[in-house]
């Protein structure tokens, strides 16, 4: 069966998990978190618990566990990361039916490098690629490319969409950005390619089309080098937690990962996207709101305190997340989540608190207990991305009807 | 006493998007879906090749201010189908060409540091440098690099890129979680570079690689392009497979190494080589014929005349003589972004040259064309093949080829299969794999 009613499930990959001292427990393999096999073991175990994808972190910075620490000052914290395109596209052969999603930082990089990477992750996990854009300004990543600063970005101007800041032109400029992706993922139409040996013509160039984007940030002429990808347009997230950043997504996005701190919260956030996707005129369309929710998975709840405290004291501090934090059973897990499901969060994106613990805590935990409950799929109902959302594949806006 | 056989090495190209590539064949396959990618490569592994090769280009091409219908249009992201190829490959090499004009340092140091580790040590970078405003148009920074400092940046970029190869030593990870030490440096990947084309500072995030530093191709050309490639490359895709202009080349190139503190071994130098094979000599020739007329259809040879008359022909019948009217010199380009009409400095010498040779062989417009451009470099039964390809690396006219098939994806079956036997059984060619990074085939210092 199909996932019923209840919530759609994805997980966020990052390291050795999301807790600081992550790399320090049992089964952890801090000294592989380079290689492409450590990465392949954790995908496919998310597949083999049927989920519908995977996100894979990314920053053009070294790790930090406070905004304000200066990144790779910490020594006693996973250091060190891949390119997450690159890391999904070394997983994508390798796996057959979960979304691959990785992070990639829209600021200071090329929509037009950007657009093609994720159309041929696309083609090399047929039809599975999805891309999480992410926003990038702190002065060290700024100095990474030297070609910019910004102003100051104000933690209050995030709920001021509409008054100008620093951090609203970011947003924007993300906004401009992902309006090239799928521009270009259009730009040639799906029988663009026609293969006539009688009249010698490869393409017919009529299918092909100048995006001709012109934006404060930059300027694309298109098309695309790459053909239409096969799911049209690959999946597009992003995460938010405020006013500007829902409108980034309400614009922009397929999916929006968002962090309630309780089921009265999620209700509002969800109120205020619907809201925002009413104002950028795609009320009709289908935009998944996600909750992201760190996880700390035990088989008692009291095993999964012991070992978050064990974490923290590693770590020498209480976690602490922008996201809600969960520590307990996959049963108690299961009544959060559809409790909130039920609230308005068409999924979740959860975020194993160490791997690969809390990742089969959740393929071989939580989902069988959603199972039980009727509400996760017991095999994959669809071959791409876009279809195990319930998305379908869009039309293309160059087409002509 | 015999000495060792110099040792020849060999690379798989994927079928580009120009006349090469005959995509009409009943044979041809796909140039997006990725199981081409993955026949030919793994064909390659196959054969025991040094690496696969991947050209990129970052504008669909032009010409008469259309976008030139007539070739293979459309291709991947290089790195990301390096990638997903690394999880179908084992040993081969991952070679991708990527611009240092619509790029930056730091990204495209972290993407190759990426598939190094992601391949366990195949990357290789072909490294382009490009100006033309066309190509800019698709990029954020398309437009702020004069056209006469394009070496400049190309060198400045790649030693940039080096410097955040080498921010990590290597040992810098101690992962233990005992003592709770992740990084024993807390100054691991530490970089600053200042110069008039990169100011930029921080802490590079990727750990060092197993390669350290990708392999480095250059197919510079130039007096400012050979320099270049015998300071900083690793290998140079050549484009001279001949005996006497390979000899010409390989000696001038390697003669220039000692200068940098470098020995011979250390620049392979591979020309890029076509082939047909066929059971006899002379149906390979014949075969050879009739893959040139698959390659330049009468359409295909005005667009050439065109590139050189740098004007609209397209009433010209192709089955006639050439046009009796000049090339028109001024300045201006009918298609922007090709590389091939920069092989044409002087049109006007080159229309004479073609004239006088159409009259001394009576040929028609696409008779002249199929004559004068891209001949097969290899034809012949597979022990003519073998024994020209060993014959010009003993020869030191090259170190070995980049083999580029006609056909996609099988188009370097029949190679693999008859003509690498040969190779081995003279004793020129690897039977198995002795190492595992690129660097180790390529014998160069890890």
């Amino acid at each position: 069966m199909a996932s019923g009613n209840g919530p759609r499930i994805a997980v966020a990959l990052d390291g050795a998990g999301w807790h600081p001292a992550a790399w320090r427990e049992p089964g952890a393999r801090p000294g592989e978190l380079l290689t492409a096999g450590y990465w392949t073991d954790l995908v496919r175990e998310a597949e083999a618990g049927k989920l519908d994808f995977v996100t894979i972190e990314d920053s053009l910075a070294l790790q930090t566990v406070n905004s304000l620490d200066r990144p790779g000052e910490r020594t006693d914290i996973v250091q060190g990361r891949l390119d997450a395109v690159l890391v999904a596209a070394r997983v994508a052969p390798l796996t057959s039916h979960i979304g691959l999603v990785p992070t990639a930082v829209v600021t200071h990089t090329e929509p037009f490098h950007l657009s093609k990477a994720i159309a041929t992750l696309d083609y090399v996990s047929s039809g599975r690629a999805g891309v999480r854009v992410q926003v990038a300004g702190r002065a060290a990543d700024n100095r990474h490319f030297g070609r910019r600063e910004f102003g100051e970005f104000r933690l209050e101007d995030a709920a001021e969409p509409d008054r100008p800041s620093p951090l609203k032109d970011l947003f924007d400029e993300a906004a401009d950005y992902v309006e090239v992706l799928r521009r270009l993922w259009d730009s040639w139409e799906d029988d663009a390619e026609i293969r006539d040996v009688a009249t010698g013509r490869f393409v017919d160039r009529g299918k092909l089309h100048y995006i001709d984007f012109e934006g404060r940030w930059f300027s694309v002429k298109g098309p695309s080098i790459t053909p239409r990808p096969p799911q049209g347009q690959p999946l597009v997230t992003a995460l938010a937690h405020a006013a500007i950043p829902y409108r980034l997504a309400a614009r922009s996005a397929d999916v929006v990962h968002v962090t309630p701190f309780d089921r009265a919260h999620a209700a509002t956030i969800v109120a205020a996207v619907r809201d925002e996707q009413d104002r950028a005129g795609r009320g009709a369309e289908t935009l998944h709101v996600f909750g992201d929710v760190v996880v700390f998975l035990g088989e008692t709840e009291r095993a999964a305190a012991d070992r978050k405290a064990r974490l923290d004291d590693l770590a020498g501090a209480a976690y602490s997340s922008d996201a809600p934090v969960f520590t307990g059973t996959p049963a108690g897990l299961a009544d959060l989540l559809l409790d909130w499901h039920a609230a308005g969060l068409s999924g979740f994106r959860l975020r194993p608190g160490a791997l690969p613990h809390d990742l089969t805590a959740i393929t071989r935990g939580l989902v069988p207990e959603l199972r039980a409950r009727g509400a996760f799929r017991t095999e994959y109902e669809a071959g791409t991305l876009r279809g195990l959302l319930g998305l379908a594949r869009p039309a293309n806006r160059y087409a002509a009807v | 006493m015999t000495q060792p056989r110099k040792q020849i090495h060999l690379a798989a190209h994927f079928p580009g998007v120009n006349n090469t590539t005959v995509w009409s064949d009943p044979e041809a396959g796909s140039h997006i879906e990725f199981s081409s990618f993955v026949k030919l490569a793994q064909t390659a592994e196959r054969a025991k090749f040094d690496f696969f090769f991947l050209a990129e280009g970052l504008r669909l091409r032009e010409q008469n201010g259309q976008i030139y219908d007539l070739d293979v249009v459309g291709r991947p992201d290089t790195f990301t189908v390096l990638s997903a190829l690394a999880a179908v490959t084992d040993r081969l090499g991952l070679a991708g060409t990527i611009n240092s004009t619509f790029n930056e340092p730091f990204e495209v140091a972290r993407q190759f540091a990426s598939l190094d580790h992601l391949s366990a040590g195949r990357a290789a970078w072909n490294v382009v440098t490009s100006w033309d405003a066309f190509t800019g148009e698709n990029f954020r920074r398309g437009g702020f690099l004069p056209q006469d400092q394009r070496y400049e940046r190309a060198e400045t970029f790649l030693r940039t890129a080096w410097e955040l190869f080498d921010s990590w030593r290597g040992d810098e990870v101690a992962a233990d979680a005992g003592t709770g030490v992740f990084l024993r440096d807390p100054a691991a990947g530490a970089f600053a570079h200042h110069d008039a084309h990169f100011a930029i500072e921080g802490r590079f995030p990727v750990p060092r690689s197993p390669q350290g530093r990708p392999v480095i191709i250059q197919a510079g050309d130039s007096e400012e392009g050979r320099e270049f490639a015998a300071a900083t490359a690793d290998a140079i895709f050549s484009r001279y497979g001949t005996l006497e202009a390979g000899q010409k080349f390989y000696s001038d190139v390697k003669g220039r190494l000692g200068k940098y503190g470098r020995t011979p071994e250390q620049l392979v130098i591979l020309p890029a080589a076509t082939f047909v094979l066929g059971d006899t000599d002379a149906e390979a020739h014949e075969r050879a014929h009739d893959v040139r007329l698959q390659q330049v259809s009468g359409q295909t040879a005005i667009k050439f005349l065109e590139q050189v008359w740098n004007t609209d022909l397209g009433g010209h019948d192709p089955d006639g003589p050439l046009p009796s009217t000049d090339p028109v010199v001024d300045g201006s380009t009918i298609a922007p972004g090709r590389a091939s009409v920069r092989m044409y400095r002087d049109p006007l010498a080159t229309a004479r040259e073609w004239r006088q040779l159409a009259e001394a062989k009576n040929l028609t417009t696409r008779e002249l064309i199929v004559e004068v451009t891209g001949r097969q470099t290899f034809i012949g039964s597979p022990s003519t093949v073998a024994a020209t390809i060993d014959d010009l690396v003993q020869a030191d006219a090259a170190d070995g080829f980049i083999l580029v098939p006609h056909v996609t994806p099988g188009g370097l079956d029949e190679f693999a299969d008859t003509v690498v036997p040969l190779l081995q059984e003279r004793g020129s060619f690897r039977t198995g794999y002795s190492g595992t990074t690129l660097r180790e085939h390529l014998g160069l210092d890890t």
